[in-house]
């Protein structure tokens, strides 16, 4: 079986899919919600690569790697907040984040 | 590209040169100075953004100036939004003072914050690429992340962060899903070919799919129902200050991105677009005015009010053409003025050493403090639309169009949807002169809120008296982005 373009772009769906799930389904832990965001720039990066690597134009790959900078001092981000979260409330589960309703 | 022609891109791209070089030396010299050094950082900063805005200034002329390979524009559209949210993020930073000094925040990391924010939405007005605009968009929101969680030994600003966090992160997420779609179908990440490309080959179902990931993740940003429901939760529980800004110059940056998406590239799209924005509007109208009614915090009723404007600026895109995208312009222009101030009132509801947030701490305050009570008369008497005051003619501006495109029902919609949000506008009101007289405020130590109050209450009410610069400004940049 030859893998195509189509092969590609489905992996990516499925991955876009698990990670936006991954937030709303989620009821444990924060952590996994840092997992599943990941799990999405992850997806549109391999979007990007396939789509680049078929139509033989670089910028797609460019995009993917400004795309992994960013991901990373999102995270940086993400758990910092995470920590400063943790030493107010000393947990980080999903149910306890409740101090305003919305 | 050679080194040479880099080189020459360089004067186009000043404000944003002056504003990234400007914030970086605030924050070595705040790191040198230590703690105590708010007041100076903010007074530097401040200083940064007007040589920033008198860049923008200079390099604003008629032409559209392309940058960088077409990757950059600059524009009328792009200048005058840029010197809309430069004004915006001074303004919310010095009002910010002297709430920072009483709940001991006094770090000189805020003003770089608000520097580094701003100087993402001066690259997001002028992205004329889809990566620019991602690292535009992404620059401004790192910093609001953090800002958000701005006091960071308060649970309800870390919660906050850590809310508007996630869903910033998953709406950034359905942007680049979107954007890597739109990168595929076309083969481009340029919006001038991209517009080439819709213009000759129309819109496939994979550019609009990528596309309406795109405007989700863009709603998101402008907070629009059904993709609001970060708003109320940050809104209360970041810093007022900071809610100050979020309500304000990040807005102003969005939508701008969302004008130069919709009317730039996916022009010929319109047909497509317009139902998206129909249901956003709508939805945000409705919503902002309802849902606001049960609220007793004067922060979250603010969120559910922004929400609201949101819907009434996006009725300019639906009624698209020149006309509408210079109702849009007005409308945000004269928005961010009537937010500020209603946030620099909302700053000054201090007792006995702590922020209150309460409508009913307002009760009697025309006794008490009679000028900051026809302040927020007049702050909001225009927010619901009541004529000479600006907000009418924010409304005004918006609607036209809308009627003239022949969509009355949706004017009628956004009519009766203004008389509700009175109902809430108005009972603040009821509270301020009707009832039993409260505990003054403590009054403030600088006097630097009130100049800027009074700028804001003076503007909203005798604009109408002089309205040509806002507009002929408007008309020029909504011309320059609709040709």
């Amino acid at each position: 079986m030859i893998i195509g373009l189509g092969h590609y772009l489905t992996v990516a769906a499925i991955v876009f899919t698990i990670g936006v799930f991954g937030i709303f389904l989620n009821r444990k832990n924060v952590i996994i919600i840092l997992m599943s965001i990941e799990l999405i720039l992850l997806a549109v990066n391999i979007n990007l690569v396939a789509f680049s690597s078929f139509m033989g134009d670089l910028a797609g790959q460019v995009f993917a790697l400004f795309i992994l900078t960013v991901a990373a001092a999102e995270a940086a981000i993400g758990l910092a907040i995470l920590v400063v979260y943790f030493r107010n409330r000393g947990s980080i589960a999903v149910e306890d984040i409740n101090m305003m309703k919305g | 590209m050679t080194y040479q022609t880099l080189l020459g891109y360089l004067p186009a791209i000043m404000p944003e040169l002056v504003l990234g070089g400007g914030i970086m030396l605030v924050l070595l010299y705040g790191v040198f100075r230590g703690e105590r050094s708010l007041i100076s950082t903010a007074l530097l900063t401040l200083l940064v953004l007007c040589v920033a805005a008198y860049y923008v200034v200079l390099g604003a002329s008629d032409a559209r100036v392309l940058a960088f390979g077409g990757s950059v524009v600059i524009d009328p559209f792009a200048s005058f939004l840029k010197l809309l949210i430069l004004g915006a993020s001074a303004v919310a930073m010095i009002m910010a003072l002297e709430f920072l000094k009483h709940e001991k925040l006094n770090r000189f990391e805020y003003p770089v914050l608000i520097g580094l924010s701003a100087l993402g939405m001066l690259i997001m007005v002028s992205a004329n690429d889809l990566m620019v605009l991602y690292v535009g968009l992404e620059m401004q929101s790192l910093a609001l992340y953090v800002l958000a969680a701005f006091s960071r030994d308060n649970t309800r600003s870390t919660e906050a962060g850590l809310k508007y966090f996630v869903l910033g992160a998953l709406s950034s997420g359905m942007l680049l899903y979107g954007i890597s779609l739109i990168y595929g179908m076309s083969g481009t990440l340029n919006f001038d070919v991209l517009k080439g490309v819709i213009e000759t080959q129309g819109m496939s179902i994979g550019l609009v799919i990528g596309m309406v990931f795109l405007a989700a993740g863009l709603a998101f940003k402008i907070s629009a129902a059904p993709f609001h429901m970060w708003t109320p939760d940050v809104y209360e529980g970041a810093p007022t200050p900071v809610t100050a800004f979020f309500a304000a110059a990040p807005k102003v940056a969005a939508m701008g991105l969302f004008l130069r998406v919709l009317f730039g590239p996916f022009e010929a799209a319109v047909a497509q677009w317009q139902q998206i924005i129909i249901v956003l509007s709508v939805a945000s109208m409705t919503l902002g005015a309802f849902a606001a009614i049960g609220q007793s915090n004067i922060k979250r009723l603010m969120a559910y009010s922004s929400i609201g404007h949101v819907g009434f600026a996006l009725l300019g895109f639906v009624a698209g053409g020149e006309a509408g995208v210079k109702g849009v312009l007005i409308y945000l222009a004269i928005y961010v003025a009537m937010t500020l101030g209603a946030f620099i009132c909302i700053l000054a509801m201090r007792r006995e050493g702590r922020q209150v947030e309460e409508i009913a701490d307002l009760s009697g305050l025309s006794t008490t403090q009679p000028g900051l009570a026809l302040a927020l008369l007049v702050l909001m008497f225009s927010m619901i639309g009541i004529p000479p005051f600006a907000g009418f003619w924010a409304k005004f501006y918006v609607f036209l169009p809308v009627v003239e495109q022949g969509l009355y029902w949706l004017a009628v919609v956004g009519f009766l949807a203004s008389v509700v949000s009175a109902v809430y506008y108005l009972k603040i009101l009821r509270v301020i002169y009707f009832d039993d007289p409260a505990p003054r405020f403590t009054e403030p130590s600088y006097p630097g809120n009130g100049v800027l109050l009074a700028m804001s209450v003076l503007f909203i009410t005798f604009f109408i008296f002089w309205p040509a610069p806002l507009l002929n400004a408007a008309g020029v940049a909504a011309s320059s982005l609709v040709k």
